[in-house]
């Protein structure tokens, strides 16, 4: 992702906007979902290395889980959404009807809840993002991973291409104002996808 | 996690090698599809350990971090031990990660990282005669390795199941 260092302020903002737009779509349907207020970070787009993304979430061997998914179509790239396993639980018991406490730890039902949810939110990211750029981004079928927060999110990058020292990274937190759910927004994009990106908005790179 | 205490712990990060000399341990966190490299002196009491992402560096045109890699890694590593007072001759091998941390996975985009991470650091060490003595390789669990340049012991942490010592 070398090349793309020739990103100016204008570009890095245009893309914490895109995160923005995105994401303001996926939090208003995350709250729909669990019947909860959602509350989300200013979206931040950076280059960071490896260990500096680990950093925004939390400690290499914190219990995490992950839902990763691919991107096809105009603007390949790559979407994880990281959640703390009190997150993870607790966002399994609202969409399941039961009572905070309930789960305490996640069975295969739990697991799709979980992968649903990623469904839901990239899908509403993604809609209005292609609503505003007109580019068309279709996600894969979901993968999902829970375990030590370093074992996950360098092995879904590395598998994703991603393995530059510093990897472009659009990124915000999601959050229930008490705490009940806190995760982790994270948008990679392959090179060359910027560029389309950015000429859909009729800037060029 | 008392095993994560003490301070003559040494933390090696992803694409990072680290050599130290008894009592020392090394300790490397979360490996998932990456592979961790432990080569120890037992007579000089010198080890190294290793946390590479990829195995191969000639997929690549342009190599900053030569840790990163298995081919590139390992033999860097044991310039170092060597410049500590190992002798490469004298040493042998525990490795622990290469998992496959996803389910419902897409085989062409993930084409099995850590299994290929794990075949390059075993051919390596093979070509440089380096014999393995243990390895906890494969599976879909990340691991923290521990390893203690006093005795030559690898500590594998996971979640959910007992410390193992290989």
């Amino acid at each position: 992702m070398a090349g793309n260092r020739v990103l100016t302020e204008t570009h890095m903002d245009v893309l914490k906007e895109i995160g923005n737009i995105g994401l303001g779509n996926a939090a208003t349907a995350l709250a729909t979902m669990v019947n909860k207020r959602i509350d989300m970070a200013v979206p931040q787009s950076r280059f960071l290395s490896l260990e500096e993304v680990m950093n925004l979430i939390g400690g290499l061997e914190e219990v995490v889980s992950c839902v990763s998914l691919r991107l096809d179509g105009d603007v390949p790239g790559q979407i994880l959404f990281i959640f703390n396993l009190e997150s993870t639980f607790n966002l399994v018991d609202m969409l399941m009807g039961m009572e905070k406490g309930t789960t305490r730890e996640l069975d295969e039902m739990g697991e799709s809840v979980v992968k649903e949810i990623g469904n839901v939110l990239t899908g509403s990211f993604l809609s209005a993002i292609s609503s505003m750029t007109g580019l068309t981004m279709i996600p894969t079928v979901p993968m999902f991973a829970t375990d030590m927060l370093g074992a996950v999110l360098s092995a879904s990058l590395v598998a994703g291409g991603y393995v530059e020292e510093h990897i472009l990274t659009i990124e915000t937190l999601l959050f229930e104002n008490q705490e009940q759910i806190k995760g982790h927004f994270f948008l990679f994009t392959d090179q060359g996808s910027l560029q389309t990106l950015f000429n859909s908005l009729g800037l060029t790179l | 996690m008392e095993l994560s205490k003490g301070n003559a712990e040494i933390q090696v990060g992803i694409a990072d090698y680290k050599v130290a000399s008894s009592p020392h341990r090394l300790i490397t966190l979360g490996l998932g599809s990456c592979v961790g490299v432990a080569l120890y002196d037992p007579v000089a009491k010198v080890g190294g350990l290793l946390h590479i992402m990829l195995p191969d560096s000639t997929q690549f045109n342009n190599v900053t971090k030569p840790a990163k890699f298995a081919d590139t890694g390992i033999p860097l590593m044991i310039e170092e031990i060597k410049r500590k007072g190992g002798n490469p001759s004298r040493l042998t091998a525990k490795l622990a990660g290469g998992a496959q941390m996803f389910s419902g996975l897409d085989e062409k985009f993930v084409l099995n990282i850590g299994q290929r991470n794990a075949a390059m650091a075993r051919e390596i060490l093979s070509r440089l005669g380096i014999r393995i003595l243990a390895e906890e390789l494969g599976g879909n669990r990340g691991r923290t390795m521990i390893f203690d340049t006093s005795n030559g012991q690898v500590t594998i942490r996971t979640i959910g199941s007992p410390i193992k010592v290989i």
